[in-house]
């Protein structure tokens, strides 16, 4: 498997980075750690002409501490995340996520800021972004600005992002009392469904990855949280595009989003 | 001195693969060599409007596009076994062109080929090869196939059988025992299709220099000789003695590297029209589209029992999807090798089986490990037990009631079935009870019933298999259909020095020929076996063979060349005799040297080869060297049996099966190198396994694949598994020199209705009766819904 | 493109297209052959090498990308005819049939043992997740690579 023919730019710097975005425009894709991007252009699913990668931009690829905050570079792969005692310690759901994501070798090359540019509706990052209220940080031609998770999502492979911005961070809270939960689809390993859980005395907030084309805030189990023993059956409330494959029909993914959002509220 | 039968010897094989230094078809190299890209169809069924292979020609580094309209091919791939019709008419046997021409009968089906100078430019110019269908409309159940109004896969026919076929007692009789049966049990389901999947894609390397009017085809094949000979004799009509045909290493066949494929053909075609090597690999996509697949029979079942338990008659209809050629040995899977186990290891003094086989708008279904076995073997244990469950029998209780009993093929008979085999030797009571103990089956049930009580649903299933192997005795094989006669060419040749050069028409392609071989040659010549080398996969060096499946290596493979080790020994003896000027009568042969009985006058092996190359002081008449090649032509098939049990815990809330323990006590008769026969246990139960609960090809309704990659086809992975817990009786084959019967196929045999039983046995108490394969979550969830 | 990069200790440099993967470069243009495609998508695991020490699948890594890093493929374990104690251990278990999976399997084994010198058989199988074996069904890799890890640590 061959991808088409593409010129190939390495930015050395953000800004350089929007510049080619911006030159290219629709022609040309981001590369970050690849492991979703390639084996597209190699089935030639994907054709750029213009591939700029930006895995080697410097200062990308930190994990820092802000008051209250984490903020992950986006070009921290997800074995960077699993192995950070700062996120383990102060945002221990988003190392749960990280570990169920692929395996050994995509952890080591895949990165969260491509993961969430991509968009991938069975990803995992999505449900613990949306449920930990992180904030996207970006940059393009027009300057900086802060995406909200719950204002990033916009469909299958489709988000916020404008076609000259590029991910640049990932700001967090901290996270004391979280919990991801996983149903695997078994040839893929993606998630039928994910489940995040972030708990705060009474209120939880709850994303849900998966189940809809775009990955979701569970608010109707959030509501009922409190009062409800049976917050968990509101799972799919409101979600009128439930995916269906062989795999998961809709009405088997609906029952699988009740039973992971209980996991994830009892855990 | 060091014997090594039976001894779990390392592999010689093993450091070239961990170092990297394997030699596979695609690593290899030639001078000049061209690479080639396939246009394939995206299409199901398709009538081929036009094609335009301007852009593609013009194209850079095109060295050549052929379509259907040039390309060679009038005879297209043959089959290789022929199944008549019930009523007497002739298989239907539709031409398979090497590149379809006019229409298109299944996804991925090759219409042109494009040969460039590099493997980047040939998929470029392939691109820009512009094909126009007429998409017409497609059908993928082999059911279906046959209801009326069907989509046509092949319009010169009535209808889409391309055979059908049945086995065993007169239909009404056995209809007659069903009638007045104190219980019948029923069943209805799809033994799916799954794609082998050898994790190394298919490649081939044609090489033809014209100098020598000779080519080379390096291919991922099971069977060298088989396909030399297909593709000279049946496709391109080229003499067999200028073609050389080479497999070194293979990377896993598993059935889906026997046959003859339309690439190896075309290429070797086209290397002599571009007069330079070209080589193609397969790609995982086109892997999944045009390698054979396995299975895909959709069956309806009956089993009749007396008021004892006992089976009184066991009825099935079946529909086996051919796909839309036939290939090599399709038409042998689902009859021969599948309807002839239908006595498994029980007494039914009835069976019956039809079996309707349709063409599909699918690639070809043909032997994938096990090969109509595990479908055997599948329907057998699963409705057994299902029956044990209506009856309210304990599982095993109900197979020992109708287990044949011992037998050892020497003293006493063997065992002649209802479905014309006759079983050489067997013990299966040996192997059910051994299994149980392994497993701790009656703990087990007690564990179950605390474990029920807390609402954890676990369960435990049994099947008890047979399989016929050692393929074939080739005067039965050929009065059955076969093409081909199935024997195997073992030829030894001692060295001046004493050291041995082995030559098999077996291949190995990860069975570890290499070791084994060596072990019993060395032990029956009394030499060491580093002193002993394989040869195969190499035409010009192995006079024949029929090649490797069927778990026939060793059981026949071996038995040629036990039967020229014979003939050195025999030959050895005379040069022996008059050296040591002693009647052969008088000598006795062991630890490597002849010896006068009584005396301690003895010549070596060593010596006694020196002398047979260096004949001054020689026996009158006897001819200088000491070589022999034999044919050896198995006198019966061969029946390796076993019980394998599984143990499940099933997630109330997900319907996730995680299996928890597998045993397996299994009898492949005497065995080599138990490390090996293990191995083999091992990786065949975990093809089983991922068949029971993840693996399925699946096309939708226009024929596409919608499991066409690793991302949809689930393959069984590390963690989806337990350690396999693996013991074995022994009841050696009667009828060969070594004892074996095979151990190749067995784990993917018996293992499938292992699995199967025990997510029903975790269930059925919810009322629960049978899951279809795979059983995955959401069928597990769904069959629980279904009885809540 | 130019690129550079240290490959089993040595150092290449090449002029390729930025559309070839690495696990190509290696095979077509170093003749490390031992480095196998199964996929070609990251599915399988066949292709695994370590890239600056972590093990990574060269099917879906472009060669430009890794443009001087140090790479290490199955060719560059064994130290001349001594085989790697992972190899040893693959040897000795019998965790090999058919040889193709192999050369990933050392390499994914190698970056399971160097994060975790002592594991179970557990974090063994859940480590294995992205490489495929269709010929041993796993029960001997997992052997294999206790007995290395005990090796190592000895």
């Amino acid at each position: 498997m061959i991808p088409a023919k593409f010129d190939y730019i390495k930015a050395s710097s953000v800004s350089e980075a929007i510049g080619l975005l911006e030159k290219h425009g629709d022609d040309a894709k981001l590369l970050s750690g690849g492991h979703s991007l390639i084996p597209a252009m190699k089935l030639r699913l994907s054709r750029p002409e213009v591939l700029i990668d930006i895995g080697g931009i410097s200062g990308l690829n930190s994990i820092s501490e802000d008051g209250n905050e984490i903020v992950i570079g986006a070009n921290c792969t997800h074995a960077d995340i699993v192995n950070s005692d700062r996120i383990n310690s102060d945002l221990n759901i988003l190392a749960q996520t990280a570990k169920h994501i692929g395996d050994i070798q995509v952890r080591n090359r895949g990165t969260i800021g491509g993961s969430l540019a991509h968009a991938d509706p069975a990803a995992d990052y999505p449900a613990v972004v949306l449920a930990c209220d992180a904030k996207i940080e970006v940059e393009g031609k027009g300057g900086k600005r802060t995406i909200p998770a719950t204002e990033f999502f916009l469909g299958i492979f489709t988000t916020a992002l404008a076609e000259d911005e590029i991910i640049t961070a990932i700001r967090f809270p901290k996270v004391a009392n979280g919990n991801y939960q996983k149903f695997f689809q078994s040839a893929s390993r993606f998630a039928v469904v994910g489940v995040a859980a972030v708990k705060d005395g009474d209120s939880v907030k709850v994303g849900v990855t998966g189940v809809s084309g775009t990955p979701y805030r569970a608010t109707a189990v959030e509501n009922a949280y409190s009062g409800s023993s049976d917050a968990a059956s509101h799972a799919v409330d409101g979600i009128d595009d439930l995916m269906s494959d062989h795999f998961a029909d809709e009405e088997y993914r609906a029952h699988l989003a009740k039973v992971m959002v209980k996991k994830a509220l009892e855990a | 001195m060091e014997t090594f039968i039976g001894k779990p010897i390392k592999r010689r094989e093993d450091a070239r693969f961990l170092k990297g230094a394997g030699k596979y078809t695609d690593d290899i190299k030639l001078m000049g060599m061209t690479h080639s890209a396939f246009v394939r169809s995206p299409y199901a069924h398709a009538k081929i409007l036009s094609i335009d292979t301007a852009a593609a020609e013009k194209a850079e580094g095109v060295v050549a596009v052929y379509t259907g309209s040039d390309a060679c091919g009038t005879f297209g791939v043959p089959c290789g076994w022929q199944v008549d019709f019930k009523n007497g008419e002739t298989m239907r046997e539709p031409l398979h062109p090497l590149l379809a021409k006019d229409k298109i009968l299944h996804v991925g089906e090759a219409v042109a080929i494009v040969i460039a100078e590099t493997l980047e430019l040939a998929r470029d110019a392939a691109e820009l090869v512009q094909v126009s269908y007429e998409a017409l409309p497609a059908v993928t159940c082999p059911k279906k196939a046959m209801e009326a109004g069907a989509p046509k896969v092949h319009d010169q026919w009535e209808d889409n059988a391309a055979f059908d076929w049945c086995i065993g007692n007169d239909r009404t009789e056995v209809e007659a025992a069903l009638e007045s049966a104190h219980h019948v049990t029923e069943m209805t389901y799809k033994n799916h299709r799954l794609a082998p999947n050898a994790i190394e894609p298919r490649s081939y390397i044609s090489d033809y220099d014209v100098n020598a009017d000779k080519w080379t085809l390096y291919t991922s094949t099971q069977n060298p000789h088989l396909i030399r000979l297909l593709l000279c004799a049946f496709v391109l009509g080229i003499p067999e003695h200028k073609v050389r045909v080479l497999s070194y290493d293979v990377g896993g066949g598993f059935g889906s590297k026997i046959y003859h494929y339309t690439e190896e053909a075309l290429l070797t075609w086209v290397s002599k029209e571009i007069g330079r090597p070209v080589k193609w690999t397969s790609d995982r996509t086109e892997a999944f589209l045009t390698d054979a697949h396995g299975r895909d029979h959709i069956v309806h079942s009956k089993m009749g029992f007396d008021e004892d338990g006992k089976i009184v008659a066991h009825l099935t209809d079946e529909y086996c999807a051919m796909g839309a050629y036939l290939s090599t040995f399709a038409p042998a899977v689902p009859t021969y090798l599948h309807g002839t186990l239908f006595q498994g290891v029980y007494t039914t003094p009835l069976i019956h089986l039809n079996v309707v086989a349709p063409f599909t708008h699918t690639v070809a279904v043909d032997a994938y490990r096990g090969a109509g076995r595990p479908e055997a073997t599948y329907l057998l244990e699963r409705i057994i037990s299902k029956a044990a469950k209506e009856m309210d029998i304990d599982p095993a209780e109900l197979r020992y009631k109708n287990f044949i009993p011992p037998f050892n093929g020497t003293s006493e008979p063997g065992f002649q079935t209802q479905v014309a085999l006759q079983y050489d030797s067997g013990n299966y009571h040996g192997v059910l009870k051994r299994g149980l103990e392994m497993l701790g089956y009656e703990d087990f049930r007690k564990e179950q019933a605390e474990a029920r009580k807390n609402g954890k649903l676990i369960g435990v299933g049994i099947s008890t298999y047979i399989e016929g192997c050692g393929i074939a005795p080739s005067a039965v094989v050929g009065s059955l259909g076969a093409r081909a006669g199935l024997y195997e060419v073992g030829h030894v040749r001692v060295q001046p020095t004493g050291k041995v050069s082995v030559f098999t028409g077996a291949h190995s392609h990860g069975q570890g020929h290499e070791t084994v071989f060596a072990q019993f040659v060395a032990d029956k010549l009394g030499i060491h076996m580093d002193d002993v080398d394989i040869v195969h996969g190499d035409t010009d060096q192995v006079a024949f063979g029929m090649g490797t499946y069927g778990s026939r290596s060793l059981a026949v493979g071996g038995s040629a060349i036990i039967k020229s080790v014979e003939k050195v020994l025999e030959k050895g003896a005379k040069i022996a005799a008059h050296k040591l000027e002693a009647a052969e009568s008088d000598l006795e042969y062991a630890e490597g040297k002849w010896t006068v009985k009584g005396t301690d006058k003895s010549i070596s092996f060593g010596d006694v080869s020196l002398t047979a190359y260096v004949p001054h002081d020689y026996p009158e008449g006897v001819e200088p060297g000491l070589d022999f090649s034999s044919f050896y032509d198995p006198t019966n098939f061969t029946y390796p049996f076993g019980t394998h049990i599984a143990v499940v815990e099933v997630d109330p809330d997900t319907g996730k099966v995680d299996l928890q323990r597998f045993v397996a006590c299994d009898d492949v008769g005497n065995v080599m190198n138990p490390m090996i026969v293990d191995g083999q246990i091992h990786g065949g139960v975990v093809q089983g396994v991922g068949q029971a609960l993840l693996e399925e090809v699946i096309y939708d309704g226009e024929g596409q694949m919608v499991t066409g990659s690793y991302m949809d086809y689930a393959m069984p992975r590390a963690d989806d598994v337990p350690n396999i817990e693996t013991d074995r009786t022994t009841t050696p084959c009667p009828h060969n020199p070594l004892g074996v019967k095979g151990a190749g196929e067995a784990g993917a045999i018996g293992s499938t209705p292992a699995v199967v039983n025990a997510v029903v046995d975790a269930l059925s108490h919810l009322g629960v009766t049978d899951i279809q394969m795979p059983v995955t979550p959401k069928r597990v969830w769904k069959a629980m819904q279904t009885q809540a | 493109m130019q690129i550079s990069m240290t490959i089993n200790g040595k150092e290449y440099s090449h002029d390729i297209e930025p559309r070839i993967s690495l696990a190509q470069y290696l095979r077509e243009n170093l003749n490390l052959t031992g480095t196998h495609i199964g996929c070609d998508t990251s599915g399988c695991g066949a292709c695994t090498v370590t890239v600056d020490g972590a093990a990574a699948k060269a099917c879906t890594l472009l060669a430009v990308q890794v443009d001087g890093s140090e790479i290490t493929t199955i060719e560059g374990m064994a130290n001349g005819n001594e085989m790697h104690p992972i190899q040893e251990a693959f040897k000795e278990n019998h965790g090999l049939q058919c040889g193709f999976c192999t050369p990933g399997m050392v390499m994914t084994a190698a970056d399971i043992l160097k994060n975790n010198p002592n594991p179970t058989d557990e974090e063994i199988r859940h480590g294995l997740e992205g490489n495929f074996c269709r010929c041993t069904g796993y029960h001997n890799i997992v052997k294999s690579i206790q007995h290395a890890a005990e090796k190592i640590n000895a």
